[in-house]
């Protein structure tokens, strides 16, 4: 039979977990709604957002399947400055991939916290989360992409909330099949 | 189709059919794409004897491999039994080749063949063939001309085609420095692990075109210039240059936006990377360059295109591209990244994370690239759209050839003269013309 500790211990994960489910839907509003601004302001300083190129490797080469953070070309491997140039690119009003803007939707799904890191108070100061994600993307008359595929979040608590402090970003493709990445995920 | 009249590079008019057509397209493979020289890869692709790396030439899959013995060797990857992709990965390491259909397996190792690429395992070879099959007539279908230039993998079908580097006539000196160290010495590049692919709707010659040297399209990436994505601090995309030429190969198809050869290299400010020792790199580079070119003739591109689908960014980026045929309104765009091999790993991540924001499908200004060529593609479907040629008449008539830079003319600073150039050698590709036939003034082609 559950103790009351053990209730404690389900409800604070629980009450974690809700935690993370709203930062992600906060995320995806803010993005669906080109706040790009607004959705910057929920970035650490050091946030670190990488996407991996997947090859197709054999069984027993997996372990080289995805290209290395930080070393190889990746899809993505950036930081805030060049998220804040993203921004400040769509703001200019003459970025042709994204003018007229694209409609997205994100979502996310099988959310999982994988681990937590107490602070110095005994809080939860970062949470590491998994989830399976889909962005959708519809453009100009019949543009469409379907971004599928799973990420892993490290989200750190700060005075004004959590920030997304990195993302890792497992896209299900080899061939990139949209022609670009102008769209956050 | 009959192609007379789709190309009047002369007074710069060019049919839309060539990037919509779908007989058009077809033919490109024979004409063109069985005939040139093509990359196919980087050595750092295949570093080790076995190590492999599946690649393209037109609309044939083709393996490039390392041979136990080192030798650098392209292949075709279909089993000449009964056609099954033999390997069916994109990078690995493997002492045979087998089809997973019938099992035929295939070597490269001269320790085992006598001919490269043979079969070295066949199933029910004693009561199926009756130990009879020739080995050696149904190997591995090799790819007769490969060179490695300076890293680059290049590999042409025909056997009448002229040495690859007559191929390139003078533009092998500006397509050096995209391979050479930033200080001047030759080679000394080497790839960054990690092949970007990526599909475009657009016709793969309007990729090639744009690389070609257009510096009039400059306009569409205002927005990558405003948010300042360059390498060093408070710049537009990347450091400031003078106004680029428009330098081509009248005959050969080549062109790209660079600087005649000169004594000095283009002006350039001592700017600011943000870091102390980013900033003494640079500066020693230069140095090391300046000392190494001393008295000698240098140029410097930013970028170009090797006719007929290989491009190349030499600088800011610095990478070899590929826009691989797929439909006639789609294309498959390869990126491979290129950074001096003794560069500190400082300086090769600032430079590999630049390129990230700059190119590919994640790139601030390739993006907005690509959504000219979609749409310019999309625009020239319809059946009266196809009607109305495009005008490359920019710069036209002001081709001055350069001295001292074999078959090279430039034709300014805004000029649609290397598209002409690069048409005209499509046309004569196209028309199946006999490499003598095509190759000017006796450059290009011989032994």
């Amino acid at each position: 039979m559950a103790t009351e500790a053990d209730r404690e211990a389900l409800l604070a994960r629980l009450l974690l977990k809700a935690d993370v489910e709203d930062f992600f839907a906060h995320e995806a509003e803010l993005l669906d709604a080109r706040r790009f601004e607004d959705w910057l302001e929920l970035m650490a300083p050091d946030v670190k957002v990488w996407m991996p190129i997947a090859r197709n490797v054999a069984d027993a080469d997996l372990e080289r399947e995805l290209t290395a953070e930080g070393v190889d070309a990746n899809w993505l491997d950036e930081g805030l400055d060049t998220l804040r140039q993203r921004v400040k690119q769509l703001a200019t009003g003459v970025h042709w991939a994204e003018q007229p803007p694209s409609r997205t939707t994100h979502m996310t799904a099988n959310i999982r916290i994988l681990e937590t890191t107490a602070g110095p108070d005994g809080d939860v100061a970062e949470i590491r989360t998994r989830c399976n994600f889909m962005l959708y993307r519809n453009r100009l008359e019949d543009e469409q992409d379907f971004f599928i595929g799973k990420r892993v979040d490290v989200l750190r608590r700060t005075e004004d909330g959590w920030r997304l402090a990195r993302r890792e970003i497992y896209l299900d493709q080899n061939v990139m099949l949209a022609k670009n990445l102008s769209v956050f995920f | 189709m009959n192609i007379d009249g789709l190309v009047d590079a002369e007074n710069g008019v060019i049919s839309r059919k060539l990037f919509v057509d779908r007989d058009l397209f077809e033919q490109e493979f024979e004409q063109i794409f069985a005939r040139a020289w093509l990359l196919v890869g980087h050595e750092g692709l295949v570093p080790k004897p076995d190590d492999f790396f599946v690649s393209r030439m037109g609309d044939d899959s083709v393996i490039l491999t390392r041979s136990r013995q080192g030798e650098i060797m392209v292949f075709l990857n279909s089993c000449p039994h009964r056609g099954m992709r033999v390997c069916r990965y994109d990078q690995g390491n493997a002492p045979v080749f087998t089809c997973p259909y019938h099992g035929w397996s295939f070597s490269t190792n001269r320790e085992r063949v006598e001919t490269p690429g043979a079969i070295v395992g066949l199933p029910r070879s004693e009561d199926g063939y009756s130990g009879r099959l020739d080995r050696e007539r149904w190997g591995l279908v090799r790819c007769p001309n490969v060179v490695n230039y300076k890293g680059s993998i290049w590999a042409s079908w025909d056997d009448d085609a002229p040495p690859f580097e007559a191929y390139l006539g003078g533009m092998r000196r500006y397509l050096d420095t995209a391979l050479d160290h930033r200080d001047g010495s030759p080679g000394g590049s080497e790839l960054l692990g990690g092949v970007q692919k990526w599909r475009i709707r657009c016709n793969w010659k309007t990729v090639a075109e744009n690389f070609a040297g257009d510096l009039y399209h400059e306009v569409s990436h205002q927005s990558a210039n405003l948010a300042e994505i360059g390498l060093a601090k408070g710049k537009g995309r990347r450091d400031a240059l003078p106004l680029r030429y428009a330098i081509g190969f009248d005959g050969l198809g080549h062109g790209g936006l660079g600087f005649p050869p000169a004594l000095e290299d283009p002006p350039a400010s001592v700017l600011d990377y943000g870091d102390a020792e980013v900033n003494d790199y640079f500066a020693e580079v230069a140095a090391r360059r300046a000392e190494n070119l001393k008295g000698q003739e240098r140029v410097n591109i930013v970028v170009g295109t090797v006719f007929p689908n290989m491009s190349f960014h030499a600088n800011q980026p610095r990478s070899l591209a590929l826009a691989h045929p797929i439909a006639p309104d789609e294309v498959e765009m390869w990126r491979m990244y290129l950074v001096d091999a003794d560069a500190p790993a400082k300086v090769k991540d600032m430079l590999r994370r630049y390129y990230l924001r700059y190119s590919g499908p994640g790139g601030m200004t390739e993006a907005d690239d690509m959504e000219n060529w979609t749409s310019v593609t999309l625009a020239s479907k319809g059946a009266i759209a196809r009607r109305q040629p495009f005008n490359y008449q920019l710069g036209l008539g002001k081709e001055t050839p350069i001295p001292g830079l074999e078959g090279g003319s430039h034709s300014g600073n805004y000029s649609e003269g290397n598209a002409r150039i690069y048409y005209r050698r499509w046309a004569e590709f196209m028309r199946g013309a006999a490499w003598a036939d095509m190759a000017p003034n006796g450059v290009g082609h011989g032994d």
